[in-house]
């Protein structure tokens, strides 16, 4: 038996070896879970609201769209045209920028990450720009950003994408400095590159269209920040935030202190004892009203452009490419909200809070540490995100956990070791680490 | 002919897989497909983006999943 077929048979076994534990977990899992624990029913049903939770308000409004925009980005936009700035000829500064960001076009699907970042180490402009995709492009992929702007807050989101960009930069100038004078062995091969497609429609035609599905998201997923005037069937009144609401039962954030609870509370109140929630007047709120005219509008435009300038093949391609991104992410991230209820019940606050519940160089530290070390399925950092948040994780260490935790976990790091080494490997995480940090500490001081 | 489907496993990578047996079925030409999955032999072959298909050893689809009709052409191609 030759090597390959060493190497390929020994890759089939780790697949095989990781379907085994999986299902060895949930069979230990189901035999031994305590059901009669009044805690375990508790976080059981935590579990369930928190995905009906996920299904309400954050599925059809946005990991939908989100899904269709991800397909349209590997359809209309010529990937092979990014891909020519990381080649083996690319001008070095270009090449920085172009992978600080390029993560948006190229990662839609996590499972690319690895053999682009080998590609443009390898073969192409080297360890710098390769170091700085790897950082920023699990953070800026568009189902990312959106997600962790619709359940974590728009300015988490916000500040994520451009957190990510900023320091992916400085991650791969501080790589090519430390390791300046011993560029890693490079591959003879010649590097094969996509050959560049025809521009199949002028550049404001796809400007236009993305635009369109772009804002088509922003406005059927717009934020209703919750404010509102809560009136109860037995009277009394509140001002509170509303937080989550499932089939029969509202969880409000009071503002003010009402009834013996403080203000900043958590009150969850059944929806037949509800007179009236009335929200307030904001601008927020008023477009929130008519949100669906707003991304109607927009669905229909995308529908004409789609159907005046698109060809059959590509919408085909389009629709196959959005199918496949939500038969690999719809399971993981439902599967991994229910996980995120049930053990985040489990937690005790206090504990999670004492962690990484202020701005301080510790929690960030801890949050940083403990994102770079962890695997995330992906996406699924985002409801663990907001399970910590419920908890008590303080938005810093929250920022810090959503930068340093896609870019690596330990298993990413084996593969990393592989394509260049220990000692840059470990540089490299360390780095990660230390950049997650300090935006963190300066998000939160920021705020 | 050899045919290297290559790519680390991903879903594009299995679909690019199934497109190519397919075609070589209609077209019914002798053909033996391996498929790539280690790094460091995705970069020897000069692979940036995967999915990728290699016929007779030389790259010819980087980075995206052909038609079945697309690596039929190919197939013709590289055996005349």
């Amino acid at each position: 038996m030759n090597g390959s077929a060493l190497t390929a048979r020994y890759g089939t076994l780790t697949r095989e070896l990781k379907v085994f534990a999986w299902m060895a977990g949930v069979f230990v899992w189901a035999y031994f879970l305590p059901l009669s624990s009044p805690k375990v029913i508790a976080a059981i049903q935590e579990a369930f609201k928190l995905l009906q939770w996920y299904a309400r308000n954050h599925t059809l409004a946005c990991v939908v769209p989100a899904l269709f925009i991800a397909g349209a980005v590997m359809t209309f936009l010529s990937q092979a045209s990014v891909m020519r700035y990381l080649g083996p000829q690319a001008n070095k500064p270009l090449a920085y920028g172009v992978a600080s960001v390029s993560g948006g076009i190229l990662a839609v699907c996590s499972c690319s990450v690895l053999p682009v970042f080998a590609g443009i180490y390898r073969l192409g402009a080297g360890l710098g720009p390769a170091s700085a995709f790897l950082y920023s492009g699990p953070a800026i992929n568009i189902l990312a950003i959106f997600l962790t702007a619709r359940v974590l807050g728009f300015e988490i989101g916000f500040w994520r994408a451009v957190g990510a960009v900023a320091f992916a930069f400085l991650v791969g100038l501080l790589m090519t400095l430390i390791f300046r004078g011993e560029e890693g062995e490079r591959v003879a091969a010649q590097a094969v590159l996509p050959e560049p497609e025809a521009h199949k429609r002028p550049l404001w035609k796809t400007s236009v269209f993305f635009a369109c599905l772009v804002g088509f998201l922003v406005f059927s997923d717009w934020y209703n920040p919750g404010d509102a005037m809560v009136r109860l069937a037995g009277g009394g009144q509140f001002a509170a935030v509303t937080l989550q609401e499932t089939h029969d039962e509202v969880m409000f954030q009071l503002k003010e202190d009402w009834a013996g609870h403080r203000s900043g509370a958590k009150l969850t109140l059944a929806k037949r004892d509800l007179a009236s929630v009335e929200e307030a007047k904001t601008w927020v709120i008023a477009i929130h009203r008519v949100k669906w005219w707003l991304a109607g509008a927009m669905g229909l435009a995308v529908l004409g452009m789609t159907w005046r300038w698109m060809d059959r093949a590509e919408v085909g391609q389009w629709m196959h490419h959005t199918w496949d991104f939500a038969k690999l992410l719809v399971p993981l991230l439902f599967g991994g909200v229910w996980v995120v209820g049930f053990v985040g019940a489990l937690i005790p606050e206090a504990y999670v809070a004492s962690l990484v519940g202020d701005s301080s160089l510790e929690s960030n530290l801890v949050a940083s540490v403990i994102g770079a070390f962890w695997y995330f399925a992906t996406l699924t950092e985002i409801p663990i995100c907001e399970a910590l948040g419920k908890l008590g994780m303080a938005p810093g260490p929250m920022l810090a956990l959503l930068l340093a935790g896609p870019a690596v976990s330990l298993p990413n790091m084996l593969v990393l070791r592989s394509v260049m080494g220990t000692k840059k490997t470990l540089v490299f995480s360390g780095l990660v680490i230390a950049m997650a940090t300090i935006t963190g500490l300066v998000y939160g001081a920021l705020r | 002919m050899q045919l290297l489907v290559i790519g680390p496993g991903c879903a594009k990578c299995k679909t690019l897989a199934q497109f190519t047996e397919q075609a070589v079925k209609e077209l019914g030409v002798n053909a033996e497909i391996n498929k790539v999955t280690d790094l460091s032999q995705i970069m020897a072959l000069g692979v940036m983006m995967t999915p990728a298909l290699a016929v007779n050893g030389t790259v010819k689809v980087v980075g995206k999943v052909p038609s079945v009709a697309e690596i039929k052409s190919l197939l013709q191609r590289a055996a005349a």
